[in-house]
């Protein structure tokens, strides 16, 4: 699990005086789902199109799957897969057309062509659908157009951008679940995403964005230990008592806030609410809710980021 | 560091001229285009037969003439080409590349394994194919028609010149094809860039005409008592005026279907001294007179074709 797939070291790009992204390094090894979350503009798609060979980086180096993506380009782009933010078809002609135009374009050998076609559209649930013009699909069928591409093309890795952008939850949910089973073929899958907590349950490892740089790499769950300190956000509604005072003090107990509507936030390294409850009833308050919250990547973005400017946006 | 890339710039130059050459002859602007064409060219050539069964009564070249006489009020059907084949070229380029970054397929396409050049060559050869086929089957059409209305089958000779104008027509046509291509890589909207395009076009169409004589004037001063300067701002102005792809495709074709055509510029008397006024040339030798515009021609297409080619690698894929 330590082959690095993709490696950027002091990658930089800029647009005339603006920077998109600035000295940006990153390995992404094999076989993992690699998230790059960040919010528009934070330069993760122009980071895609670098690893890509698409855009000439101004400065710093990167390699995609051993190669050089400026000077061989084809290499990189044989064994790469992409789905582009928005992805595209031609819409008067059939999925299955548009596929079978693209296995040209990757050389996909003539007599195959058919065959894994069909395999890739029975795999994203399109058979039915394969012979009507594209112009009829909805969102979420144009994205499983795009992943069926990329199945048919049978690619190392394979760059979602954005690919969770305008689908409903349910549309989400299998798109995940595809993902999930796409990694455990083997496949290497980097995707990026503005909605940090949709995506937190498939990435084995997430690299934050902000501004053209990353703040944080590594595991989500370490991400949260080190940076929430713990993992556990509770809530809790209570009155009658010096809550603040009673909490302090209390084994794993890292902090206590009181929120906008007057309920109050502890953060934890532990469940603690049967400590918390117990302390707040002798201590004569009322207890009126107390829930438990997973902490998320929100979080972690909210709290790493805290006191940085916000970026200029897309 | 190697900075040179490696692979093949015509991998998947083949799918993308036939994906292309599929979509231009099965979209609806072109069948529209190619009804319009097919109904004024039998209008036109119609008409011509009509005027030569009335007016001429021997001639060698009655074939050429189908596609030079016009009858009152149509204009020639060479006319209507020279208009024609300018709109149809453009028509098959405005929105060659700018429609692939509106409809998000370009970063799809060039994240296949392909260069950017595969992508521009095959649009533009298929956009050259696709002329070229109308061209042929409507050349086909008027000489079929000839044939039924004249009674008279072609001579070699004027089988010979007929290819050669085709040849022509699809040269002039490809110079307006790049035209159209060249603004639909600058320009991201696939309207600003059709009228942009027609608006080159109708610069040389209607007003290049009119603007040559200011320009002349602007540049060589005549003396009414120097022949020579006369002579001076004749020659200025032409060359002006073959800055024109129309003029030099006008200036070709009539070398090509007027046998007697001896020159295209200022003849001195002493050129014409023994000379048969109204004397046919050997095709090869009309094909010598035009040799340089057809060169102009070509090397405007590829000129045009070039600036295209370096926009688009430039390019940035994000929309």
């Amino acid at each position: 699990m330590s082959e690095v797939v993709i490696s950027a070291k002091a990658l930089t790009k800029r647009y005339g005086a603006a920077v998109a992204v600035d000295r940006l390094d990153l390995e992404i090894e094999k076989g993992e789902v690699f998230g790059l979350l960040g919010p528009n503009g934070a330069g993760k798609t122009t980071t895609i199109l670098m690893i890509l060979g698409l855009t000439e980086p101004t400065e710093g180096e990167i390699r995609t799957v051993g190669f050089d993506p400026l000077r061989q380009p084809l290499e990189v782009k044989r064994r790469v897969g992409y789905l582009p933010d928005m992805v595209g078809f031609y819409d008067h002609v059939s999925g299955r057309e548009n596929l079978a135009f693209t296995a040209r374009l990757a050389g996909i050998p003539k007599g195959e062509i058919t065959q894994r076609i069909n395999k890739a559209l029975e795999r994203v649930r399109l058979v039915d659908t394969a012979d009507n013009p594209v112009k009829t699909y909805s969102r979420g069928m144009r994205q499983r157009l795009g992943i069926a591409e990329i199945l048919m093309r049978r690619v190392d890795v394979a760059i979602l951008d954005e690919p969770t952008a305008g689908l409903d939850p349910q549309t989400t949910r299998e798109f995940l679940d595809l993902v999930r089973s796409l990694r455990s073929e083997g496949m290497t899958i980097v995707l990026s995403s503005h909605l940090l907590e949709l995506v937190q349950s498939v990435c084995d490892r997430v690299a934050l964005f902000r501004n053209g740089r990353i703040g944080l790499v590594g595991r989500v769950q370490d991400l949260m230990r080190d940076v929430l300190g713990g993992s556990h956000v509770i809530h809790l509604a209570a009155d009658g008592a010096d809550i603040e005072g009673t909490l302090k003090g209390l084994a794993g107990v890292q902090k206590v806030a009181r929120a906008a509507d007057g309920t109050w936030r502890i953060d934890a390294t532990q469940d603690v609410r049967a400590d918390v409850a117990r302390r707040i009833v002798e201590a004569g308050g009322n207890l009126q809710a107390l829930n438990i919250a997973s902490a998320s990547l929100d979080e972690v973005y909210a709290r790493f980021f805290e006191g940085t400017p916000h970026a200029k946006a897309a | 560091m190697q900075r040179q890339r490696e692979g093949s710039p015509w991998t998947g130059l083949g799918a993308v001229f036939e994906r292309e050459l599929a979509d231009n002859l099965s979209s609806i602007r072109m069948r529209l285009l190619e009804l319009i064409v097919f109904i004024a060219g039998s209008a036109a050539v119609y008409s011509a037969i009509g005027e030569l069964k009335d007016t001429v009564g021997e001639d060698r070249f009655l074939f050429l003439r189908i596609f030079t006489v016009a009858r009152e009020p149509l204009p020639s059907f060479l006319a209507f080409l020279g208009f024609l084949i300018p709109i149809i070229a453009i028509a098959l380029g405005f929105d060659a590349i700018n429609g692939d970054f509106n409809r998000r397929t370009m970063s799809r396409i060039l994240a296949q394994p392909i260069y950017r050049d595969a992508v521009l060559f095959g649009k533009f050869l298929a956009g050259l194919a696709t002329l070229a086929l109308f061209l042929i089957a409507l050349w086909l059409y008027v000489m079929g028609l000839g044939i039924l209305m004249l009674g008279l089958p072609p001579s070699g000779e004027e089988i010979a010149r007929g290819i050669a104008f085709l040849v022509a027509a699809v040269a002039y046509g490809g110079v307006w094809l790049a035209v159209a291509l060249l603004f639909s890589v600058l320009l991201r909207s696939p309207a600003s860039s059709a009228l942009s395009s027609l608006s080159v076009w109708l610069l040389f169409a209607v007003f290049w005409t009119m603007i040559v004589p200011f320009l002349t004037n602007a540049l060589v001063s005549v003396d009414p008592f120097d022949p020579r300067t006369q002579l001076t701002a004749i020659e200025v102005a032409l060359a002006l005026e073959r800055l024109s792809p129309n003029t030099l495709f006008a200036e070709t074709t009539l070398a090509l279907l007027n046998p007697s055509t001896r020159a295209l510029g200022p003849l001195l008397m002493s050129q014409l001294h023994g000379a048969i006024v109204g004397a046919p040339l050997p095709p090869i030798q009309s094909l010598l007179l035009i040799w340089p515009q057809m060169t102009g021609l070509i090397a405007g297409l590829v000129v045009l074709f070039t600036l295209a080619y370096v926009a688009f690698q430039r390019q940035e894929v994000r929309a």
